[in-house]
Formats: structure tokens, C-alpha cells, sequence
């Protein structure tokens, strides 16, 4: 009863203390806000070019042309082949009768050639979609060693060059999210332990008036949970409202509709969620770690 | 009943210096001691030892049954709750009203809203600030501030209260009042009084035990009523 009795107490008195030392608090909230924002516009940014190479990544598809002389059977085995590669993730028939259709269609040149010929000299084929586009080459070499295959095609060169790029791109902007957490955390904690540095005196007083050091910890611990959330409101407010509005004026896609911004709901509310958490988190451990000096422990 | 003794202490400090050697003393229970002697004589280290804030290097020291040479960090609140320290820069919380900082003491240690509120109301009617209850520190005056902090710690009915200069940063007409308040809790109370002091007008009015200290070591130790009149060096 009596732990619970200091556990709420401990509550309202950090509560009342984030506004009785109202400089330190408001220097605490602040420097948590900046770099909340800026930890915000990370994972923002970041998720969406995560978001839009993905996507790229996935219309990378093999073509497989068979050979003229494939059978019904020998064709069927094959996609049962190529579905058990590890990376296949889909594989669609696609008729040489369909390829010539869709050509017909495409231009009126190619039309009257095709009209004109007696036998349609396309191909039947595979088109292979995979699961990591980092394997393509490596699956289209696999898919090449079988028999009945005349090719098996992805735009080598150029694809291989744009993975690795968009492989580089997903690094480096996770490492700077990771960066910016981590300065986040530090900046927060020193902002805390200033904050705490002031209040030693206090905490002198708690130890002679006979409060043990769960008692001691308690409030400032809770105070720094709250300046961390608190710190963390203008942030998540300039997430949701920046994001909305950046959205709506640029119809959800940058430069083309190749590049889509990843839908607002619910990835604003799950990004909320991190900076509270961050805030929260930071502020709790930062006071427990600033509080455990002063104490003789 | 002893409450209070000190065998064989010794206090050298890590940088080599010793404040206290070999201290020998008894303090019955109820009892009222003034600690006097220059500066740099070891009463402030002596007190320190009572309360635990530091350890003797070599010796035996209990209080009020606890042996505080044992008593590991985690646990001095365990001592510190059986006694009452008042000092002579006050420290009350400065962000507290009086009332949060006399019921301090207890709300930290999760004793109920409903039995601090008479303890509190009780002790700041022994030092007569009953009327102050919701001001803050600074908005009080010295003698007001050193009653506060006396409230603060008689709160929890120690049967201790060990007190560092009380009056130290006080004018004497403030002085005499704040001394009659903590006369007053060793005679109705019943609470043993350790007092280390400067003041010669003090110790020479209130006729108590006087324990005179000097390089660490006690020079003298005159019990109540064989006193005689302690004059400054």
C-alpha cells in the first residue's frame, strides 16, 4: 500500500513540478520539439524513398521466352520448375497468340507486318516476378540453365546498376534516421541532466529527511517521462498537419506518378507513435540516469 | 537510557586529514547536549557520523539502536526517518509551501493524506507558523525559514533531533525564540537534543550539557547543572 501511495504521489508531484521549475522544463520541452522534428522529417523522408524503391523493385520482372518447339507438357513443367526458386515469388503464362494482340494493338506498322506473315513468329513466355530484386540476376541465371528456355531477360546493366543504387539509397537513409535518434537522445538527456544538476540541492533534502531512493527517483523519473511527452506534441502535430497538407498540394506523387508518397493514414499515426515513444523513453531514462548521481547508491 | 554512543571513533579523511580520534561518548535518552569548539575541530564531522552522511574509519557508533558503521547507502533512510536534522542554511525545498515541506517527510515515505495532515498542522503550531501554511520559502524571513525547517523536523516524532548551527545565520532576539521553540520540543516531547553551536550566549543561557571539542578530539565534557561559563577563545 504504501509503495502505491508513493507511486501516486510521486506522479502528482512531477506534475506539479514541470510547471513550478518552468525555465528548465520549457528548455527541456524545447530542445525535445526541435529534435523530435527533425527526427520526424527523417523518417518521413526516409520511409517514402524506402517506400517508392520498393515499389520500383517490384516491377522488375523476368521475361522467359521458350523455345518453338516446347510442348504443352514441357512448358507446364517449367513454371513448376521456376515457382520452386527460392526467389520466385509469381510466375504468369503469358501466349505468344497474346504477345502478338497486344502488339497488334500497340502500333499500326506492326499490325499489317504481323497480318502479313503467315505463321506468328513470337515466342510463348514467362513473365517472373521476384521477391528480392537484389537475386535477380542470380534467378534469371537459374531460370537460363533450363531446358526448353531460350532466354530469360531483365534489362541487365541498367537494372543491376538501379538496384544497387536504390540498395545504397535505403542504407544511408536508415543510417541517418539511427543518427538522428541517437543525437536526439543525447541532446535530451543532457538538456535532463542540466535540468537535474540544478535540482541536486533537492535531492540532498530528500535524503536527510529520511526518503529512500525509490522514493527520491520516482518523481524526477516521472518528470522527465512527461517533459519527453510533452516535448513530443508540437512534433506530432507538425507530422500529421505537415504530411497532410504536403499530400493534398502534391497529389500524393513527386516529379511522376512513378513516385507515390506513401498514403498519410495510418503511416502519420504510426510515425506519432515512434516520436512519443522516443520522447517518452528518452526522458524517462535520462532522469533515472541524471537522479542515480546524486544519489549514494 | 543511552541513546547515542560513540567507542574507539576515528575520522581521517581520504585526503589525510583527521577530524576525528579516538571519540568517546554517551547520550542518554531525552537528553539536551550543546557540541561547541572552534572551526575545523570536528563537530561538524561528529554530527555527520550521527546521521550517517559519513562513515568513522575506525570505532563504533550506534544511534538510537541502529550501528550506523553498517549501515549500507541504500538503507541510511532507515536511520534518518528515527531522527530530525536541522541546519544552519535551513534547506527547505525551495519550490515546496511550507506545508508540502513539513509533511514531506512523510508523504515521501507513503504515510496517508489524512494522518500527515494533523502531524503537520500539529508540529507548525509547536513553532507557531500555523498561520503560514501555503507561503513559500522566500516568502518568509529567517527565524520564520529555521521554524519551517524545526517542523520539518519534529514531523515524524524522532526521538532525535540533531541540530548544526540552527542559529548560525540568525540575529540574536531570533535566535533566543527559535532556542525556547527547541527547548520547548526536548521538554514536552521528550527528544534528545544534539546541538553543535558558535553561539557562547546560547550555551551559557540554557545551562545544558556542554561537550567542547578541539583537533578532533572532546577537551571537555560537563554535565547539566555542574556548568560553568563557557567563554569563547
Amino acid at each position: 500500500m504504501k509503495a502505491i501511495r508513493v507511486f501516486v504521489r510521486s506522479f502528482k508531484e512531477a506534475f506539479k513540478s514541470v510547471f513550478r521549475n518552468f525555465s528548465l522544463s520549457a528548455a527541456s520541452v524545447a530542445c525535445t520539439t526541435i529534435t523530435l522534428i527533425l527526427v520526424s522529417i527523417a523518417i518521413l523522408v526516409s520511409y517514402n524513398i524506402k517506400n517508392v524503391t520498393e515499389k520500383l523493385e517490384n516491377e522488375l520482372t523476368i521475361v522467359v521466352y521458350l523455345e518453338r518447339e516446347a510442348t504443352k507438357d514441357q512448358a507446364e513443367n517449367l513454371k513448376k520448375t521456376i515457382e520452386n526458386i527460392p526467389n520466385v515469388e509469381k510466375v504468369t503464362y503469358k501466349s505468344k497468340d497474346e504477345w502478338k494482340f497486344e502488339m497488334q494493338n500497340y502500333s499500326s506498322t506492326l499490325n499489317s507486318t504481323l497480318s502479313y506473315l503467315k505463321e506468328n513468329p513470337l515466342l510463348d513466355s514467362y513473365a517472373v516476378k521476384v521477391k528480392d530484386a537484389k537475386y535477380l540476376r542470380k534467378t534469371a541465371d537459374t531460370i537460363k540453365e533450363q531446358e526448353i528456355v531460350r532466354s530469360a531477360e531483365y534489362g541487365e546493366g541498367t537494372v543491376d546498376k538501379l538496384v544497387s543504387v536504390f540498395d545504397l539509397i535505403k542504407r544511408v537513409t536508415v543510417v541517418i534516421v539511427i543518427a538522428l535518434v541517437l543525437v536526439t537522445a543525447f541532446l535530451i538527456n543532457n538538456t535532463i541532466k542540466i535540468a537535474i544538476f540544478s535540482r541536486r540541492s533537492e535531492i540532498e533534502i530528500m535524503r536527510f529527511v529520511g526518503s529512500s531512493n525509490y522514493a527520491i527517483k520516482l518523481p524526477f523519473v516521472f518528470e522527465g517521462l512527461f517533459l519527453g511527452i510533452i516535448g513530443s506534441i508540437i512534433p506530432i502535430i507538425v507530422t500529421i498537419y505537415g504530411y497532410l497538407i504536403a499530400y493534398s498540394k502534391l497529389n500524393g506523387h513527386i516529379f511522376s506518378r512513378m513516385i507515390e508518397l506513401v498514403k498519410p493514414f495510418s503511416f502519420v499515426l504510426y510515425v506519432s507513435l515512434i516520436l512519443v515513444t522516443i520522447g517518452a523513453v528518452v526522458g524517462f531514462f535520462s532522469s533515472y540516469r541524471a537522479v542515480r548521481k546524486y544519489l549514494k547508491v | 537510557m543511552k541513546f547515542i554512543s560513540l567507542k574507539n571513533c576515528y575520522k581521517v579523511y581520504p585526503n589525510g586529514v583527521t577530524a576525528l580520534a579516538d571519540i568517546n561518548l554517551e547520550i542518554q535518552k531525552g537528553e539536551f547536549v550543546f557540541i561547541i569548539g572552534p572551526t575545523g575541530c570536528g563537530k561538524s564531522t561528529l554530527m555527520k557520523l550521527l546521521y550517517r552522511e559519513e562513515k568513522p574509519t575506525k570505532g563504533n557508533v550506534i544511534v538510537g539502536g541502529i550501528n550506523v558503521e553498517k549501515l549500507r547507502n541504500r538503507k541510511v533512510y532507515k536511520l534518518r526517518r528515527k531522527l530530525g536534522i536541522i541546519f544552519q542554511n535551513f534547506r527547505l525545498l525551495p519550490k515546496q509551501t511550507v506545508y508540502e515541506n513539513v509533511a514531506f517527510p512523510l508523504s515521501s515515505n507513503g504515510i496517508k493524506d489524512t494522518e500527515i495532515r494533523p502531524k503537520v498542522l500539529k508540529a507548525l503550531e509547536l513553532v507557531g507558523l500555523k498561520d503560514k501554511i501555503k507561503s513559500f520559502p522566500d516568502q518568509l524571513s529567517g527565524g520564520e525559514q529555521q521554524r519551517v525547517c524545526i517542523a520539518r523536523a519534529i514531523v515524524n516524532e524522532p526521538k532525535l533531533l540533531l541540530c548544526d548551527e540552527p542559529t548560525g545565520n540568525l540575529d540574536p532576539d531570533v535566535s533566543k525564540e527559535i532556542m525556547g521553540v527547541i527547548d520547548s520540543i526536548n521538554k514536552k516531547l521528550g527528544t534528545t537534543i544534539v546541538m553543535v553551536t558558535h553561539d557562547d550566549q546560547i550555551v551559557n543561557r540554557m545551562k545544558k550539557r556542554v561537550i567542547t571539542m578541539d583537533n578532533g578530539v572532546v577537551t571537555s565534557d560537563v554535565m547539566k547543572g555542574k556548568y560553568k561559563k563557557h567563554e569563547s577563545n
